[in-house]
């Protein structure tokens, strides 16, 4: 069975709560007690009817509030594959969590209301989830039934979404008129709607070609740790332990360590359930090499003719989270980096991006808490990287603040500064 | 060559990520233990993710003094089998040096209790990293949890002030006395777990699997007369049961069950209708916030 990871964006208005309730309940994957629950609440809060949004908000603050404060993870199986839901709620802070939901995903599902058509928030959701480079993504437009289940209207919204779409880059894109409500499109084909000749909702979920999403090119092989048993018996041992995040290595592969620059052949791969003729992404393993230079964390493994890039100034998109600081030139913070951390100087802020518009906006002094912006660091020691666009493991960093010791900030790597 | 590859091997590798980056960033971690199935797999992937070496941490277990004999009996071989050092720390001992106090009534509950018996573990052993088995399917509050999730000096945990988590980039950058509860099979279901268990054959404890035994009902769920009083209006009665999750034996219910392999697991998981925690866990029922409430105050 295979994994999908996807990311939910959009507001209860748009009816992504029940849509998802929707996917948990028709998968079977919410049970009695967890209804029964939700019923009880729904009826101390006075609702008559059940609020499915509870079955996703489970902090007290936020059935107290109502709204959704922080990304949920949903978990749901049909036979063929199994799910990850990143919930991410659309009001409160919602550049940071659709990023942090963003980040992991395979697949963006947004929702459109059919009546609003094409909103800043689409639009917002849409952007992030290509400038996040999630390779697939999924337009509901919902509550048709209250259009009639006209083509006429799914259209007119289909072709407003392909004229805004045009401006990003995307490469799988999918639009479904659907009834979160009525569970038309859902789960299965809609009968009220003939005119549509795709998949349902689960159905393309499902079936959607996720096997090229992986990069299975460009061989890279961040250190993690280095496993030395303290015992007779494997008394030289060096185990090179780490997670592929890109390409793949066979045994007797002449490999190349950055940033040494020394080459080494792998001699024995070894994965979770024994040893491996070849390791590709994702899997955690363990190598050993014929010749044993200093390698230790931090360190990349890759083929001397396929090497990511090794600068210490670095041109990115940069989203801003925290509302106690800003991202400024001069401001020094620890970047964390594949299996590096180190402290890092703000060089330039180049511009800010209006992410309604797409409008670059310079000159500019700081970015602000959700606020997108491309800028230019200079790290203390060199980054070894590829560009987020080519390699999403080995494109992307977190920054920290040195001394509240918060993740402020994240980061897409354009390429080196020179 | 055919690069598929299986939900259980992406969660199986995720997890032995999370944990070498533990291992690589802090400078003392601990394996909590309760000597169930989410914990006992967690062992399971750490002896991977280390191998040939051993363990590079301790397991802890909280002894509330009320569990199953047949969880005390699994976690003692523990040591054995995994070649560490097992860290036993007492509810008891911490009521008997008046750190806690037990609660009144005739079945007094020291689920509440353990909070403090483990935060002063943690704090004896300076310990700054504890792994846990915890999943986010088990229960809505610890649906919003984090792989790294930051607690204070205190132990307590806010969950409004969570640090965002990206990629698999984690921050466990931390002061003195701050330490980190770390769930490396937070995107594993109840079913995953099962599923792993039958693929790697991993010994579990006997309760787990169809039994008889003698019962009573209270609240909904079936009570082990051997290890809760019953009142006279509730009738003891033998049948077949196992158990789903393992709490303290006052506390955790039995199912109805005659699922005496893992597939016959399996097949009973697929089909039921009730969470795990919401058909045998007293500790749950007490409000819809009862998790987060305990988890605020450094629970597991």
């Amino acid at each position: 069975m295979e994994l999908l990871r996807f990311a939910t964006a959009g507001s209860v208005d748009d009816g992504k709560s029940t849509l998802i309730g929707r996917l948990l309940f028709d998968s079977k994957s919410v049970f009695e007690d967890q209804i029964l629950a939700v019923e009880k609440t729904s009826e101390q809060m006075g609702a008559d009817y059940t609020n499915l949004a509870l079955l996703t908000d489970g902090l007290r603050a936020e059935r107290e509030q109502g709204i959704t404060i922080d990304v949920a993870y949903r978990y749901f199986a049909t036979p063929k594959r199994k799910f990850i839901v990143a919930d991410t709620p659309g009001h409160t802070q919602y550049t940071r969590n659709m990023v942090t939901g963003a980040s992991t995903a395979d697949l963006a599902l947004i929702l459109v209301d059919v009546r609003k058509g094409i909103t800043e928030q689409t639009k917002r959701h849409a952007f992030i989830s290509t400038l996040l480079g999630i390779p697939h993504l999924v337009l509901c437009i919902n509550k048709m039934d209250l259009v009639g289940y006209e083509k006429e209207a799914f259209d007119r919204v289909r072709s407003d979404f392909a004229d805004f779409a045009a401006k990003l880059q995307i490469h799988d894109l999918a639009i479904i008129p659907i009834s979160a409500l009525h569970g038309d499109n859902v789960v299965d084909r809609s009968l009220n709607m003939n005119w549509y000749g795709g998949a349902s909702l689960l159905h393309h979920l499902e079936e959607v070609h996720i096997g090229s999403d992986r990069n299975l090119i460009d061989p890279r092989f961040p250190i993690q740790y280095v496993l030395r048993p303290q015992r007779d018996d494997y008394h030289d041992y060096r185990g090179y332990a780490g997670t592929v995040a890109s390409g793949s290595f066979r045994v007797g592969d002449e490999v190349l360590i950055l940033p040494s620059g020394f080459s080494s052949t792998i001699i024995e791969i070894n994965g979770p359930q024994g040893p491996l003729q070849e390791a590709y992404p994702p899997l955690s393993v363990a190598m050993r090499f014929s010749e044993e230079y200093d390698v230790s964390r931090g360190d990349m493994i890759c083929r001397s003719g396929n090497q990511p890039k090794v600068a210490q100034g670095i041109d990115a998109m940069i989203c801003w989270f925290t509302p106690d600081s800003f991202l400024e030139p001069k401001r020094k913070l620890v970047l964390k980096h594949s299996t590096n951390s180190m402290r890092c100087l703000v060089d330039e802020l180049v511009y800010r991006l209006d992410i309604n518009t797409l409008h670059r906006e310079e000159p500019v002094g700081r970015l602000t808490m959700n606020e997108i912006g491309r800028a230019r660091l200079r790290t203390m020691k060199p980054l070894i990287f590829d560009a987020y666009k080519d390699n999403r493991s080995t494109g992307a960093f977190i920054l920290m603040d040195e001394d509240t010791n918060d993740t402020v900030g994240a980061g897409m790597i354009l390429g080196p500064t020179d | 060559m055919n690069y598929e590859i299986t939900h259980l091997d992406v969660l199986e590798s995720e997890a032995i990520y999370v944990m070498r980056e533990v291992v690589a960033e802090f400078e003392r971690p601990v394996l909590l233990c309760s000597g169930g199935k989410d914990s006992l797999v967690l062992l399971h992937i750490a002896k991977k993710a280390f191998s040939p070496c051993t363990l590079p941490f301790p397991i802890m277990h909280i002894d509330t003094g009320l569990n199953f004999p047949e969880v005390i009996d699994s976690r003692n071989q523990l040591e054995e089998i995994f070649n560490c050092r097992l860290i036993v720390a007492s509810v008891q001992e911490s009521i008997d040096k008046g750190r806690v106090k037990e609660e009144e009534g005739p079945t007094p509950s020291r689920n509440k209790l353990q909070t403090v018996t483990l935060l002063d573990a943690i704090k004896e052993n300076r310990f700054d990293a504890v792994f846990g088995g915890a999943r986010r399917d088990e229960e809505k509050s610890r649906a919003k949890e984090r792989f790294f999730s930051f607690r204070d000096e205190f132990g307590q945990w806010n969950p409004k002030a969570q640090r965002p988590e990206l990629w698999n980039l984690y921050n466990g950058r931390h002061r003195q006395g701050e330490h980190f509860r770390i769930f490396p099979i937070s995107n594993w279901t109840e079913l995953d777990v099962w599923r792993y268990v039958e693929k790697e054959n991993i010994a579990l404890p006997s309760i787990y699997y169809a039994h008889q035994r003698k019962v009573f009902e209270r609240d909904g769920m079936l009570l082990a007369a051997e290890h809760v009083q019953s009142s006279p209006e509730e009738e003891i009665f033998s049948t077949m049961v196992r158990y789903r999750t393992l709490g303290d034996a006052n506390i955790t219910g039995a199912v109805l069950s005659a699922a005496a392999n893992i597939g016959e697991i399996i097949n009973e998981i697929v089909s039921t209708r009730l969470t795990e925690r919401g058909a045998t866990r007293a500790d749950d029922r007490v409000s819809d916030a009862a998790m987060e409430d305990r988890k605020v105050e450094g629970y597991f």
